[in-house]
């Protein structure tokens, strides 16, 4: 195995992935075998904590932390629950496909040995209906896992129990959000629920949850394995370890890469092959449809959470969207926003009736039926749709795009209401 | 204590609460829609934002929904910042976008609460040039009407419905801005609490259907306080009368009865009072002729018939006044005064009232039932008999896991939706033991499904292990004696523990179980409460007055027509009652055969049809009066509407026959305290008629009330007087002082900006807590608030435990089973209710059902054992019953026109094959 590609080292795109005997000859389930019932649950934690592992499903929340909030102990309430979220829905992200279809038992280790740090009893992996592919590694993940005794009763004679199930998602963005796919997981409809009480107190059932990503969760065994330290010195900033990029848009090889984190937009681009004959480089939503625009300007910018933050977008699941010279930015913005507004649960009245709304008035200009009074009820609602007015965080997401591309092609969509029509098309 | 500040101003509040709450209640206009004060906060809306700010240097400061804002001391919120008001504005722009805009021909318009938010947030011009959503609306049934295209989205509805109420046929479907709340396919709403989704939706998506068919706006209406008079538990209603005609029937507040809500019987169970059948003028009959004549002509000659008879009797109704009941007894006299049910509905009555009069335990108003933590139903089916009282129990079943979830995770109580999620679909402890199935089971810890003398016994054996000093109870199963243990173990450990038993088994067995029960828990538990459902609307009132048993006076009458042979010389004047409905259809006959009856009733009855004089008597809706509840709370109702000359009160039909012509509330009520003195606190339930409000009397019409001049034009064009109300102290005019009145006399809550029911939040010392002034009515059995005084069982003689039941060969142990539609008898003559009532059958086990080759549907042959040996035989469809015990059947009560006398032994046949059980 690279070690600069701890991820992705073992998977080979086009065959199968590593089974069980291959995948432990590669060093697979030495993490379990050194954690579960050797380390102390809070050592985990610890070194996991320490490793400055953050969230890769887009909010880049520190991981050891979020574990830090469920009880531990021996008063602590049980059943605890642990969930791999691989419900991977944002446009434009394939990253966790390309990890769960590679190199299952990564994940199931990531997922098993997260679990054990916070003494949950069962595991779920709640994933996106339409990866089939996934759901049959996994699934034979799983079992394999199972008659090894790396899951079910007292794990490798440790004295943990640990379940781990296979749940398909019934397919919506909004069960990507970490409440709503608990309630989803639940039988509910999939409705974000305020914080707090946080999932670690609250969670799946009421009872103390952990929901992190599939990509997260692959970090695990290796940060387990290899320490802290070596975590650290994976990456190119002071945000730790590698990162799966991945590039969609005109590019010469749209694909995932994986990277040490921080390396810059221009690098990510040219391992994908650089912009296709004939196109020029516009802007990039730097982590995914629910991400601002990012421009020339930024080219030379590492991706990370902080610096893309600091640009004014975010690092999101840091799976790049390019906008080419040749595609129209309000016909792109418009699919978004109309995408993001069917995706709507429906719960809180900014997102159910403002998103469609604002998708409606981005495909009248498109088609060149705007009014010069539309631009200032999309910039009015990018001030409206913001996080804390909005219950969760996929309006302001819908509206981040939107926004930017108003900063950024302010003119693209003065040219369509001026000129009554699109003049790309 | 916290001290917050709201725009800059410093307000000492209680920091129990959300942002929202108190600032609604501090007396701020802040928009809502998803917020309730009974369903708390959830945060869908986003309509109630204002600006929060770290600290008082703080101006920039960031947008927070009130509604889920905790209050912390020295706190800096701002509602009157300029982002935070664009904000509501915007979210009523939103709103807006697809609804119809069809107030006019909206039955909400003039009292929607999405009107008022939107003037309110001050958005009022549409930028929206696309077509606009819309829905196919469902049929739901007789009582909602359902238009979708109106829907916000608040998702109250199913919050209620579903959350609070634990309906589980009306969900949200779809999603994004496509969400539809309605039923998986069109049909009636199934939940007996269904109506009070036209309260809580804030638009016209649920209306009421009952009042579709002549709807009026709100301020067109006349109203009045009154009581709802179609069970025990005296719900305040606001009737609504327009044209001479009831249209409808909306939740009056009570913090302590009915709060927010009512059942579907309660608010839909009106129709009677404009039906066909309502006597609207008395009738005279000789011979087999019946003349229609006017009251004067009417009440001499009843006055003449009472005065030249040799003897009079009187037959008293649990559903009349106690104004009425009393002027009944005082006109024949106490000792012949007689109840006009049936002697084992008076003995149970009068058991029930005794343990809420002797305050064996204290007892709980509705308010406390749904605080309660664990709770025994003993032979009590509150869905069918007191249905309000199953929409507490809901509530209560949650108290236990939302405590333990409080205190694990710390969520405030008026964050639902949190509380929801870490509480899910736990239940703390709830026990029923019933013959049948009840509503109930499914949030129950435990059903017990056993006959009335085995109910009894269980409650016998819950008592002893709550006391060792109770008797024991031998023979009872293992299973028994475990759940004895637990229910007794679940009461004990309760912080709030509540009994609930009734009277609707017929079993004095049951209540005596249920009374053993509440001196065990006394001596244990000094914040143990009773709930103890009566029949009817004023069994209480009726009980107090000290009735003798009807059976006295069907026997007296027989004896007297024997001494008088031919003619009879007695005279039995029957208050509002039909006594077919007491007594079997040949025992009425023969009482009836032996007397000369005036009967005072508002509808057309069988008892009706044989008198010989019937006077015109009030509903609630044209009549005023007192009731006294289940919980011994003593409650004034007044009339809505002016009756026409020849409808009376029955209480002023029978002072006229006692001579009494200028008789009006009051004074009636002062001759009957006079006569009574424990009656003393009804004076106390409202003002009296002399009383004014500013000068004047409570109008019962709005200050926008419409047409006052011109409602007669089409007979003739002067302009009417208002008519006069000597009885009530309120007047038929829109002049007055609306919303100084005292609590016992508002009715039309309406506050400046505030058109809603909503509007409530105005009239309460705190929302959701008390109204202004306190809630009305009078508790008149003062045991009953005495904390668990516990009468020592040494007072009394060691209750008798009765016997197990033992079956009998070829026999099945009948026990009746009430119907939330259909066993009351005034709201099943209404349209609405009529269609919801089921029809007649007879319930019988799947074993029994087994054995006698019968299916559901089918009909079988019914023999009741009566009196002496006889038995009455009828023919009913089958129903099968699994969950019955398989010696024990049922029949409905009052399904159909034969009475029976239950529980009672019955031979069960099938008709069509010959076999018996």
């Amino acid at each position: 195995m690279a070690a600069e590609t701890p991820l992705t080292g073992r998977i080979r795109p086009g065959s199968e992935p590593m089974w069980i005997d291959e995948y432990e000859a590669h060093g697979g389930y030495q993490a379990l075998r050194k954690a579960v019932g050797k380390m102390k649950k809070k050592e985990v934690q610890g070194v996991v904590k320490e490793s400055g592992l953050m969230g890769r499903g887009g909010a880049g929340f520190p991981t050891g932390v979020k574990w830090g909030f469920t009880p531990m102990g021996d008063d602590a309430v049980h059943p605890k629950y642990f969930i791999a979220n691989a419900d991977e829905m944002e446009p434009g992200a394939f990253k966790d496909r390309f990890l769960m279809e590679g190199d299952p038992h990564q994940l199931v280790e990531g997922l098993a040995v997260s679990s054990y740090a916070i003494g949950a009893d069962v595991a779920y992996i709640f994933l996106r209906n339409h990866y089939r592919l996934a759901r049959k590694r996994l699934e034979r993940a799983i079992e394999e896992a199972y008659r090894q005794n790396y899951l079910g009763k007292n794990v490798l004679g440790s004295g943990y129990n640990l379940e781990m199930r296979l749940h398909i998602s019934a397919g919506r963005y909004i069960c990507g959000e970490e409440t709503a796919l608990i309630s989803a997981l639940e039988g509910n409809r999939p409705i974000p629920r305020a914080k707090p009480p946080f999932p670690g107190a609250s969670g799946l059932f009421g009872m103390p949850t952990v929901v992190n990503n599939v990509e997260t969760l692959c970090n695990v065994p290796h940060i387990v394995k290899n320490g802290a330290e070596w975590f650290q010195g994976l990456s190119k900033t002071d945000q730790a370890g590698t990162k799966v990029y991945g590039v969609s848009g005109r590019v010469n090889k749209p694909g995932c890469f994986e990277l040490p984190m921080g390396t810059t937009i221009r690098e990510i681009l040219e391992h994908a092959g650089g912009m296709t004959d004939g196109y020029k480089f516009r802007g990039v939503l730097p982590g995914g449809g629910s991400t601002d625009f990012l421009v020339d300007e930024h080219l030379d910018l590492a991706m990370d959470y902080q610096t893309i933050q600091g640009a004014g977008s975010r690092f999101g699941t840091g799976t790049m969207i390019v906008l080419d010279d040749k595609t129209c930015p309000v016909a792109f913005v418009a699919n978004l926003m109309k995408f993001f507004g069917q995706e709507s649960c429906g719960w809180c009245t900014p997102c159910r009736e403002g998103l469609p709304w604002l998708a409606r008035v981005l495909y009248a200009i498109e088609r060149g039926e705007g009014k010069a009074s539309d631009l200032d009820l999309l910039s009015g609602h990018t001030d409206k749709i913001w996080i804390g007015k909005t219950y969760c965080a996929l309006a302001p997401g819908a509206i981040e795009p939107l926004q930017s591309a108003l900063k950024y092609f302010r003119e693209d969509f003065e040219d369509h209401i001026q000129n009554k029509r699109c003049r790309w098309s | 204590m916290v001290t917050i500040f709201i725009d800059g101003v410093a307000y000492d509040v209680d920091g129990e609460h959300n942002l929202l709450k108190t600032a609604l209640e501090l007396g701020f206009n802040v928009p809502y829609f998803c917020w309730h004060p009974a369903l708390h906060s959830v945060g869908a809306c986003r309509q109630c934002a204002v600006k929060q700010f770290k600290d008082e240097n703080d101006t920039k400061g960031k947008l927070v929904m009130s509604c889920m804002t905790p209050l912390t001391d020295g706190m800096h919120v701002s509602l009157a910042d300029p982002e935070a008001q664009a904000f509501r504005a915007s979210v009523i722009e939103w709103l807006m976008l697809n609804h119809p805009h069809d107030c006019p021909i909206c039955d909400e318009g003039g009292e929607c609460h999405l009107q008022d938010m939107t003037v309110m947030s001050g958005h009022n011009y549409r930028r929206n040039v696309f077509p606009k959503r819309t829905y196919i609306s469902q049929d739901l049934g007789p009582f909602i009407h359902h238009e979708m295209n109106r829907c916000i989205q608040c998702y109250r509805c199913v919050r209620y419905y579903r959350d609070y109420a634990g309906g589980d046929d009306l969900q949200e479907f779809a999603g994004h801005d496509n969400v539809f709340f309605g039923r998986y396919k069109d049909g009636a709403l199934e939940s007996p609490h269904s109506g009070n989704l036209v309260e809580i939706c804030p638009t016209g998506v649920f209306t009421d259907k009952t009042f579709k068919q002549h709807a009026v706006r709100k301020w067109d209406l006349q109203t009045a306080p009154a009581i709802c008079t179609h069970c025990s538990l005296g719900c305040n209603i606001t009737p609504g009368e327009r044209y001479g005609t009831l249209r409808r029937i909306r939740n009056r507040y009570n913090g302590d009865v009915n709060g927010y809500f009512l059942c579907d019987r309660g608010r839909f169970g009106y129709e009677f009072v404009n039906d066909d059948k309502r006597i609207r003028k008395s009738v005279m009959r000789y011979g087999g002729s019946a003349t229609e004549t006017d009251a004067a002509t009417a009440a001499s000659k009843a006055g003449e018939l009472v005065s030249a008879a040799t003897r009079v009797i009187g037959i008293g109704s649990p559903r009349a006044t106690l104004e009425s009941n009393w002027a009944l007894r005082d006109l024949v006299g106490e000792g012949n005064f007689y109840a006009g049910v049936s002697d084992r509905q008076e003995a149970l009555t009068e058991q029930a009232v005794g343990m809420v009069r002797d305050g064996v335990l204290s007892g709980a108003t509705l308010a406390e039932v749904e605080q309660a933590d664990a709770v025994l139903v003993l032979g009590e089916d509150p869905v069918n008999t007191a249905p309000r009282l199953e929409l507490a129990l809901r509530q209560a079943s949650r108290r236990a896991p939302i405590r333990e979830a409080g205190e694990r995770v710390h969520v405030p109580e008026w964050k639902d939706k949190a509380l929801r999620v870490t509480v899910q679909d736990k239940r703390g402890p709830l026990f029923v033991a019933s013959p049948y199935a009840t509503s109930l089971d499914r949030i129950a810890t435990d059903a017990l499904r056993r006959a009335p003398a085995d109910i009894a016994r269980f409650g016998y054996a819950v008592a002893h292990e709550l006391d060792e000093k109770m008797p024991e109870v031998s023979g009872l199963s293992d299973d028994e004696h475990q759940l004895a243990l637990r229910v007794a173990t679940a009461l004990r450990n309760a912080e709030q523990p509540l009994l609930v038993s009734g009277t609707s088994l017929g079993s004095e067995e049951v209540l005596g179980a249920a009374r053993a029960v509440a001196e065990a828990l006394a001596g244990r538990k000094a914040s143990a409460r009773q709930f103890l459902v009566l029949p009817e609307y004023n069994s209480a009132g009726l009980a107090l007055l000290e009735p003798r048993p009807f059976s006295e006076a069907i026997a007296l009458a027989g004896r007297y027509r024997g001494e008088d042979g031919d003619g009879t010389s007695t005279v039995a004047v029957i208050l509002e009652n039909d006594l077919y409905r007491r007594e079997s259809k040949d025992v009425v006959d023969g009482f009836l055969g032996n007397v000369r009856s005036i009967v005072i009733d508002h509808s057309d009855s069988r008892t009706a049809e044989k008198a010989e004089i019937v006077l015109a008597a009030a509903t609630f809706a044209e009549g005023s009066g007192t009731a006294v509840n289940n919980e011994g709370r003593a409650q004034r109702s007044l009339r809505v509407a002016d009756p026409s000359a020849e409808i009376l009160d029955s209480w002023r039909w029978l002072r006229q026959l006692a001579g009494d012509t200028e008789a009006v509330l009051d004074s009636v009520i002062d001759a009957l305290v006079a006569d009574l003195p424990q009656f003393e606190g009804i004076k106390e339930c409202a003002p009296p008629a002399t009383a004014r409000t500013g000068g004047r009397k409570v109008p019962r019409q709005m200050p926008r009330y419409s047409g006052r001049t011109s409602m007669h034009a089409a007979r003739d064009v002067t302009d009417h007087q208002a008519p006069a109300d000597e009885d009530t102290p309120m007047g038929y005019s829109m002049e007055g002082h609306h919303h100084a009145a005292p609590s016992s006399l508002m009715t039309d809550y309406w506050a400046s900006g505030w058109n809603s029911v909503q509007a409530l939040n105005r009239f309460q010392e705190e929302i959701a807590g008390p109204l202004r002034g306190g809630n009305p009515g009078v508790q008149l059995l003062s045991g009953n608030r005495a904390a668990g005084s516990g009468m020592a069982s040494a007072n009394r003689p060691a209750p008798a435990i009765p016997e197990a039941f033992s079956p009998r060969d070829g026999s099945l142990y009948m026990a009746p089973h009430y119907h939330i539609f259909g066993s009351e008898p005034t709201s099943a003559r209404g349209r609405a209710v009529a269609l919801r009532a089921e029809e007649p059958y007879v319930g019988i086990s799947s074993r029994r059902a087994g054995e006698l080759g019968v299916r559901g549907g089918e009909p079988l042959q019914v023999a009741l054992e009566a009196a002496e040996g006889t038995s009455r035989t009828v023919t009913l469809p089958a129903r099968v019953m699994p969950e019955l015990p398989p010696d024990v059947g049922c029949l409905p009560v009052g399904l159909d026109d034969e009475y029976f006398t239950l529980p009672a032994w019955a031979t069960i046949s099938a008709a069509n094959k010959g076999g018996s059980a």
